[in-house]
């Protein structure tokens, strides 16, 4: 076993580990990064489409491209990167975190840490999750691993394919795959609007002549050794209709069907879970319910733009460093989502300074107003010509906008869209 | 041992490598008799054995008068020595059967009766609050129930695989992808060809084909009889599932199935079903939209806190019935030299060490001739996982591999050197990786690790990545690769 002695260990050498690391490092900092994959990037890596960083760097790039950013610089910076290698376990030691982490090339790596930043990322939600009837087949995947498959390992995943699920992934992979020669024949999405961007619906759908069916369901999956057809059915009071239902012939079916944070080892390691995001619960400074232990990226609450994740990254690690730094702990109140949100993140606001949120709306809604109210108080609204579930919203709370509140009491900040 | 198998008879061919298929191969290896077990699937376990609820039955859901009953507890009994020697994952979690009303606890009192007849050790009928405390996570509407110790769960194909290996370390060959096509009589053996050609001669022949036994028996000549598929559905949760039982919860069974139970697997996952549909067709494996809605109801009754929200996959087995639903294992009076072991379902897994025993019997009974082997070994060398030690006490492992270091399939922790000995050791298909490994098989269901694994099948096997297969031929998992390398 080797054991190597750190301020941080960052859990993931994706776009939020990467960030994180680097903005640690600068700030003097000693930093590790355990990535699984034998390259860092992270899923940036199979993202050969453009569309990042219009935010960040006011440029149009590609995954691998925006990756390449942040890739060049932790190499050239001095943090230690552990590649290939798997972190197992995180446990508390007397001044800090104990991570374990299992490399093809070292063996057993145990990292003393007296900070651990969650940078996993996320999975996605698969059939089981989405309980789609039928047989097993193969030609079912995921869209990510489609992804994977075409964009890096070079191959063809099938020739007619169906996709479940409008996400931006499975939109992404619908105009990737017809690109390479493959037949998209229909996007199925049982939600009445798409779920993913409405730039992707245009450029990856429309663009391609791709039937998009809302308000759809795939009820079934036939085929013995490859899929050979789905079933699809409209949903009529919130249930499929079959006798309207139609089959569709197909080999290949995808799915796009969400993204769920991988917390598996946060659990483990004992951070507290938030339901509403699946990541781990946090507070103004992003650090989770085990102190010393932070979160960000789509670990956290899954994200729609890499830019976004880059800036929480950023933040994490600003507040990570405070910590290390034995800046005292700020007073804080707790965030919670009010009417029309399905989450805000970060769980709590420290009013002395600025705080910027994230949040994702429950509805589709034109003219909607953003609320932020504090007991009976309001702090803050803002307009919205139009807010829908696949858009994150970032909210920035300007420092002396939220008071603070009165002592003993126990006011909690609450955002609604109206 | 075995030399040409066309010309030169073997002693025994089995046919069907399932549960029942290989614990008799393993019987038999243990004495001087040259076995054959094949196999219509590209590996052992791929029929009705690696689709059910793994559970060991303890002996009081059949009258004492059926066939099933005797060889149910016979089998059970067997399990611990079985374990020991071939190190499969299997636990005594102790059974429940939960009863909600007066009549159910009538119909517990009649399934302790059979117990106790059958020989069941150490059943009772409980009151609910001993109830309660044997599994908190039981609903609290319960009534009393029954308490079966010596019911368990096992991992089924990991049973199959051991079974297999043991056989063949033992001298029993092994031919997947070898289906019957045909058989006949020349002189004093059975003369059998399969679909691809191949021959292969044996003096005797034991049916344990399934689902297929019915056409096999029909193809030598032997008994006719029909064999129905009965479709059970499972619902499986990830590991962490809110609210999952320690035991495994069975309702007050009805006439035709033991019901949709709650089974806390030896992995780890929560198991929900089995469902039980009649049906004709043999291949017919789906999954209906109907029925989840339906298994949570029952399972929810028994354990409130499942949540759907915990479901990472589901699947249909099918259970091979006779009419009259008892086992039917036997010397065919029709065919010479010809056993049959069909209508194997459940109990079929927990009574397969006493399947093999019987069939052992019914051989010597009809004169064949049983020496022991005295270099029989009953052991087979266990697999080294690297989830089953602390991280930190990887060293020695590591030292000897360093793939036990290279985690594959993050969900349930397998490694690259696992993966590798699967495959080495001829599972060379997704499903066969995972039902050895399983790795592609928690809650992410392959999303990550898929690409990892076909990527090891192509480096081991030499062969490209448009030829892995999910199962078998016909299941490719990629059809084609961008601009396909041509010439050099």
């Amino acid at each position: 076993m080797i054991r190597r002695q750190v301020d941080a260990v960052v859990v993931g050498g994706g776009s939020a580990g990467l960030a994180a690391a680097l903005q640690m490092r600068a700030a003097g900092l000693s930093v590790a990064i355990v990535e699984r994959d034998p390259f860092l990037g992270g899923i940036l890596l199979q993202c050969i489409h453009s569309g990042f960083g219009l935010r960040e760097f006011k440029e149009d790039l590609t995954g691998p491209e925006y990756a390449e950013r942040f890739i060049r610089p932790v190499l050239a910076s001095g943090i230690d990167v552990f590649l290939d290698a798997t972190v197992v376990d995180i446990s508390e030691e007397p001044h800090g975190r104990a991570v374990t982490a299992l490399s093809r090339g070292l063996g057993v790596v145990r990292f003393s840490a007296s900070v651990v930043v969650l940078a996993m990322g996320c999975r996605e939600r698969n059939r089981g999750n989405v309980a789609i009837a039928g047989t097993r087949p193969a030609g079912v995947l995921t869209a990510g691993l489609a992804q994977r498959l075409v964009n890096i390992e070079g191959c063809i995943p099938g020739r007619n394919v169906v996709i479940v699920g409008s996400g931006d992934i499975g939109l992404i992979m619908a105009r990737r795959l017809t690109l390479v020669g493959c037949t998209v024949r229909a996007v199925v999405e049982i939600q009445s609007y798409p779920s993913g961007s409405a730039r992707n619906i245009v450029q990856c759908l429309n663009d391609n002549s791709i039937p998009l069916y809302l308000g759809h369901v795939v009820t079934r999956i036939e085929g013995r050794n490859r899929v050979e057809a789905v079933q699809v059915a409209p949903l009529e009071d919130g249930n499929a209709a079959p006798d309207a239902g139609f089959r569709i012939p197909c080999d290949t079916v995808l799915l796009s069907v969400g993204l769920i944070p991988e917390n598996e080892l946060s659990r483990a390691a004992g951070v507290p879970i938030n339901d509403g995001t699946a990541g781990p619960w946090v507070d103004a400074d992003l650090m989770t319910g085990a102190p010393g232990i932070f979160a960000c990226g789509n670990v956290l609450h899954v994200h729609d733009l890499v830019d976004f994740v880059t800036e929480e990254a950023r933040r994490c690690a600003d507040r990570a460093v405070a910590f290390l730094q034995g800046e005292p702990k700020r007073r804080m109140l707790a965030v919670s989502p009010g009417a029309n949100v399905r989450y805000v993140v970060p769980n709590a606001c420290a009013p002395d300074r600025q705080n910027v949120f994230f949040l994702r709306p429950l509805v589709v809604k034109n003219d909607a107003v953003l609320e932020v109210r504090m007991g009976g108080r309001e702090v803050k609204t803002r307009r919205f010509a139009h807010v829908q579930p696949s858009e994150m919203i970032r909210l920035a709370l300007e420092q002396g906008s939220v008071p603070f509140p009165d002592e003993g009491t126990t006011a909690v900040l609450e955002v609604a869209i109206r | 041992m075995l030399g040409d198998l066309s010309t030169d008879a073997c002693d025994v061919a089995i046919i069907g490598a399932g549960v029942s298929g290989t614990a008799i191969a393993r019987r038999l290896s243990s004495y001087r008799l040259r076995v054959v077990l094949v196999e219509r699937c590209v590996d052992v376990s791929f029929g009705v054995s690696k689709a059910n609820s793994g559970i060991i039955h303890a002996g009081f859901h059949h009258s004492p008068s059926s066939l099933k009953a005797r060889l149910e507890i016979a089998g059970n009994r067997a399990f611990d020595a079985l374990q020991a020697e071939l190190g499969f994952p299997f636990r005594r979690a102790g059974i429940i059967v939960a009863a909600f009303s007066v009549e159910e606890m009538k119909v517990v009192e009649h399934l302790y009766a059979q117990g106790v007849e059958n020989g069941a050790p150490g059943i009772e009928i409980v009151g609910r609050e001993r109830l309660l405390a044997l599994e908190p996570a039981l609903s609290h509407d319960v009534m009393g129930g029954l308490f079966a110790p010596s019911g368990g769960i096992i991992e089924p194909y990991r049973f199959v695989f051991a079974l297999a290996e043991s056989a063949a370390a033992n001298g029993v060959r092994l031919l997947t992808g070898w289906e019957v096509a045909s058989a006949s009589r020349a002189g004093d053996a059975w003369r059998m060809v399969s679909s691809a050609g191949e021959e292969l001669a044996a003096r005797w022949v034991v049916n344990a084909a399934g689902l297929h036994a019915d056409t096999v028996s029909a193809l030598f000549g032997a008994e006719e009889f029909r064999i129905l598929p009965r479709k059970g559905e499972e619902f499986i949760l990830d590991k962490g599932a809110a609210g999952p039982p320690s035991r495994v919860i069975f309702p007050v069974p009805t006439k035709t199935s033991k019901g949709v139970l709650v089974i806390p697997t030896v992995e780890g996952t929560v198991m929900l079903g089995p469902t039980a549909e009649e049906g004709e067709d043999k291949e017919d494996t789906s999954t209906t939209p109907e029925t989840l809605e339906k298994v949570f109801h029952l399972a929810s009754r028994m354990v409130p806190r499942i949540s759907k929200r915990d479901i990472i996959t589901a699947f249909a087995g099918l259970r091979p019935t006779l009419p009259g639903d008892d086992f039917f294992i036997d010397i065919s009076r029709k065919a010479p030299c010809f056993v049959q072991v069909a209508g194997i379902q459940s109990p079929g897994l927990t009574a397969s060490p006493a399947i093999a025993e019987r069939v052992k019997d019914l051989l010597k009974a009809a004169g064949v001739a049983l020496m022991e082997k005295p270099d029989w070994r009953p052991d087979i060398p266990r697999m080294e996982r690297t989830r089953d030690h602390e991280p930190w006490e990887l060293d020695q492992l590591v030292a000897k591999d360093p793939a036990y270091a290279h985690v594959v399939c993050r969900c349930e922790g397998v490694s690259e050197a696992e993966i590798v000995e699967a495959i080495r050791k001829g599972h060379t298909t997704l499903d066969g990786i995972k039902y050895y490994t399983r790795a592609g098989m928690g809650r992410c269901q392959g999303g990550f690790c898929t690409y990892r694994i076909m990527r090891l099948v192509a480096r081991e096997t030499g062969k490209p990545l448009e030829s892995v297969t999910k199962h078998g031929p016909g299941s490719e998992l990629v059809i084609d690769t961008i601009g396909r390398r041509t010439g050099s």
